[in-house]
C-alpha cells in the first residue's frame, strides 16, 4: 500500500475540520504528550500570552507572560517533561475546553481562527481555571494543518485566581 | 517612626519565648514557624509593620501626564495615585468618597480631570478638592468643601521616581528610611541616564504562602542552583558559559533592607553580552559599557554593567537588577496567602532592539509563566504545606554565621528577621506550651 500524502486546502477547510484539529491539540495537552503537541506547530512558530491587564500587549514592546519562539517553546516543553519543573512535577491534571470556534479569512496562506477556551487545572487538592480566547494562525506544511502562531488572551482581570501559569494553555 | 531608633524589644512588655532566636556564640539563628502560620501574628503584622512602614505604590512614569492615574491596593487597601492637573504633584488618595464611602476611581488606569462618585455624583478634581455636590443648597451655607476633600494617605513621598506612601504621619522621611538602599536605586537609575520607566503589562499573581517566605526567597542565593536547574540548562542550551557560577556578597543596608550583589552567568541588557542576545548585539553592548565607563568611571560602571543585585526594601518591595530590572511588591492577605504585583523597568526611550532583548531576557527567568518564577512559587507553597505538618517548630537561618558572609549565605535574611522582631515588639514572643 502506498502512503497517501494528506492534503489540506485552507480555502475549503470547514469549521468542523478545524475543531477536530483543535480538539486533538487539547487532548495532547491533557495527556501531557507535549512532544506530540509541539509537533503540531509549523516552522517560525510563535506562542504568546499577554498579561491580564494588557490583552492587546505587543511582545516587542510590552511585558507579556509568554513570548515563545521555536527555541523557547522547545525548551519550555523539555522543562515540563523533566522532573525539575517543580511547579509542574507532579503534573497537574488539566482539561482544555475549546468552543465558540470562528474561522476568519485566509491571508498569506494563513487561516485565522479564534476560539474560546476554559482550561481547568487540578493539583494538590486545588482547582483553578484560565478563561479566554485563542487567536490562531494555521498554515499547511507538508500537506498537514499546522499552527504558525497561537495567542492566548486571558479574560480574567488578574492571574491571581489561578496563582501562576506554569502549564500550557 | 518611633520603632526605628528604639532599642531592641523590651522583654518586660513581652511574655513567652522569642520567636526570632539568635545565639551568635553557637552560630544559631532560628525563627519559629508560628511566624508563618499564626492568624494573631498576621493581624499584628498589619498593625505594627504595614501601618508604619513606607510602602511602594508605583512609579512616576505610570502617571506621566497631568490627570494620569492608576489604582493600587497597598496593604490590602484600595488607593489611587494621580498626577494633579494644576500642581503636577503625584498624590496618593484613599479610594473612597468622603460622603458615603463608594470608590471614586473605578477604572484601573486612565486620565481624568475629575473623579465623580457615581453614587450621589459628588465630584473631586485631580488634586482631591471637592468641586461639586448636587443639590448643594440642601446642605446650607456651612458645608466645608476643604474638609470633604479626598483623603490623602498620611505621607506620600517619592525617591527618583519611586512613589511610596505610609499610613503613619510620624514616619521618618523616605530618604532616611531607605538608608543604604538609596545608593542601589541610584545605581540602576544612573545606569539609564536617570530616566527609567515602567513597561506596559503587569504580572499579577498569587502565592498560597506567608509573605515573609517571599522576602527570604527574593534575597536567597542558596536556592538558585538547586531550585532553578532548568533555567541554567536553558542558558547552556543557548551557549552561555556557566563556569564562573554565581559569586558575590550580601549586605545589610539598614532598617531591614538587604542586598545580594554578585556575578552570574547570564547576560545583562546594560551591559553584559551573552549568546542569547545574538552576535549582532556584541558591538552595541560593548559601546553601552564604554559609555558607562566614560560617565561613571571603571569601578561604578563595572557594578552597573557586570554585577547583579537582588534587593529587598523592607518590608515588601523587591528591586532586582539581574537579567532585566524588575520591581515587585507583595501584600499579605492571610497567614498563608499573598498577592504579588511585578513590573519590568527599563530606560525611557530605549531603542527598540534593546527593548526587545530586555523583554526576552526578562521572560527567560521571570514572571509567573517564566522558566524560574513558577518553581519559586512551588517552593514557597511547599514550605507553607510543610509547616502545617507540625513536629518541627523552627526554621534554621544560620547559614554562614560560622564564616565570613557570602552571597549564598543567609545573613541578609537575618537582617530582615531582626528588623521584623524589633517592629513586632511584644508580638514577637510566643507562648510556652
Amino acid at each position: 500500500m502506498t502512503a497517501t500524502v494528506p492534503t489540506v486546502d485552507l480555502h475549503t477547510l470547514g469549521r468542523s475540520a478545524v475543531e477536530d484539529f483543535l480538539y486533538r491539540e487539547a487532548a495532547l495537552l491533557d495527556e501531557w504528550d507535549l512532544d506530540g503537541w509541539f509537533a503540531l506547530f509549523a516552522e517560525q512558530l510563535r506562542y504568546v500570552v499577554p498579561c491580564n491587564d494588557t490583552p492587546d500587549g505587543d511582545p516587542s514592546q510590552d511585558l507579556v507572560l509568554i513570548d515563545d519562539n521555536e527555541l523557547r517553546l522547545r525548551l519550555r516543553v523539555e522543562r515540563l517533561n523533566s522532573r525539575k519543573a517543580h511547579r509542574e512535577y507532579p503534573h497537574s491534571r488539566t482539561n482544555h475546553q475549546i468552543y465558540n470556534v470562528v474561522l476568519g479569512p485566509v491571508e498569506d496562506e494563513q487561516l485565522s481562527v479564534t476560539a474560546s477556551f476554559t482550561v481547568w487545572r487540578f493539583r494538590n487538592g486545588k482547582s483553578s481555571y484560565y478563561v479566554g480566547r485563542h487567536h490562531y494562525r494555521l498554515v499547511v506544511e507538508r500537506g498537514e494543518l499546522r499552527i504558525r502562531s497561537k495567542r492566548a488572551v486571558l479574560d480574567m482581570t488578574e492571574l491571581r485566581p489561578a496563582g501562576d501559569l506554569a502549564i500550557i494553555l | 517612626m518611633t520603632l526605628i531608633d528604639s532599642p531592641p524589644t523590651d522583654r518586660a512588655d513581652a511574655t513567652g519565648f522569642p520567636l526570632v532566636d539568635e545565639d551568635p556564640a553557637h552560630h544559631r539563628f532560628r525563627v519559629h514557624r508560628s511566624t508563618m502560620t499564626s492568624p494573631e501574628i498576621f493581624r499584628d503584622e498589619l498593625e505594627r509593620i504595614f501601618k508604619h512602614c513606607w510602602l511602594y505604590v508605583g512609579h512616576e512614569s505610570e502617571v506621566t501626564n497631568p490627570g494620569d492615574y492608576v489604582r493600587r491596593p497597598i496593604a490590602g487597601r484600595p488607593v489611587f495615585m494621580v498626577r494633579g492637573v494644576k500642581s503636577g504633584t503625584v498624590h496618593v488618595f484613599h479610594n473612597t468618597c468622603t460622603h458615603r464611602g463608594a470608590v471614586v476611581c473605578r477604572q484601573r488606569s486612565g486620565n481624568a480631570k475629575v473623579f465623580q462618585c457615581f453614587y450621589h455624583a459628588w465630584t473631586f478634581d485631580s488634586e482631591g478638592q471637592l468641586k461639586g455636590v448636587p443639590d448643594r443648597e440642601a446642605y446650607g451655607e456651612k458645608l466645608d468643601f476643604d474638609a470633604l476633600a479626598l483623603k490623602s494617605v498620611a505621607r506620600v513621598e517619592s525617591y527618583r521616581g519611586f512613589v511610596f506612601a505610609c499610613f503613619d504621619p510620624d514616619v521618618e522621611d523616605l530618604v532616611d528610611y531607605l538608608a543604604g538602599a538609596r545608593e542601589y536605586l541610584d545605581l540602576i537609575i544612573d545606569s539609564a541616564d536617570g530616566e527609567m520607566e515602567i513597561i506596559k503589562g503587569t504580572n499579577e499573581y498569587c502565592i498560597e504562602a506567608n509573605w515573609k517566605l517571599l522576602c527570604e526567597n527574593s534575597i536567597d542565593g542558596y536556592h538558585a542552583v538547586s531550585t532553578h536547574d532548568t533555567y541554567f540548562k536553558y542558558l547552556v542550551a543557548l551557549g552561555t558559559d556557566l563556569q564562573g557560577g554565581v559569586k558575590g556578597t550580601a549586605k545589610d543596608l539598614g532598617n531591614g533592607h538587604a542586598v545580594l550583589e554578585y556575578a552570574a552567568p547570564w547576560g545583562r541588557p546594560i551591559a553584559k553580552w551573552e549568546p542569547l542576545f545574538g552576535e549582532h548585539a556584541k558591538d552595541e553592548i560593548t559601546a553601552l559599557r564604554a559609555d558607562l565607563v566614560a560617565k561613571h568611571g571603571e569601578e561604578r560602571a563595572s557594578r552597573m554593567a557586570d554585577t547583579n543585585r537582588n534587593m529587598l526594601i523592607y518590608p515588601n518591595l523587591v528591586v532586582n537588577d539581574i537579567m532585566a530590572v524588575t520591581v515587585r511588591t507583595f501584600m499579605p492577605l492571610a497567614p498563608d496567602r499573598m498577592d504579588i504585583t511585578a513590573w519590568e523597568m527599563a530606560p525611557r526611550g530605549e531603542q527598540p532592539q534593546l527593548r526587545q532583548r530586555r523583554l526576552d531576557s526578562f521572560l527567560t527567568f521571570l514572571g509567573p509563566a517564566g522558566f524560574a518564577t513558577p518553581d519559586d512559587v512551588e517552593a514557597l507553597e511547599s514550605c507553607q504545606q510543610g509547616f502545617n505538618s507540625g513536629g518541627v517548630e523552627w526554621n534554621d537561618i544560620s547559614r554562614g554565621m560560622a564564616r565570613e558572609q557570602r552571597g549564598n549565605d543567609e545573613g541578609q535574611m537575618r537582617t530582615f528577621w531582626r528588623r521584623w522582631q524589633q517592629q513586632m515588639g511584644p508580638s514577637s514572643y510566643g507562648e510556652i506550651r
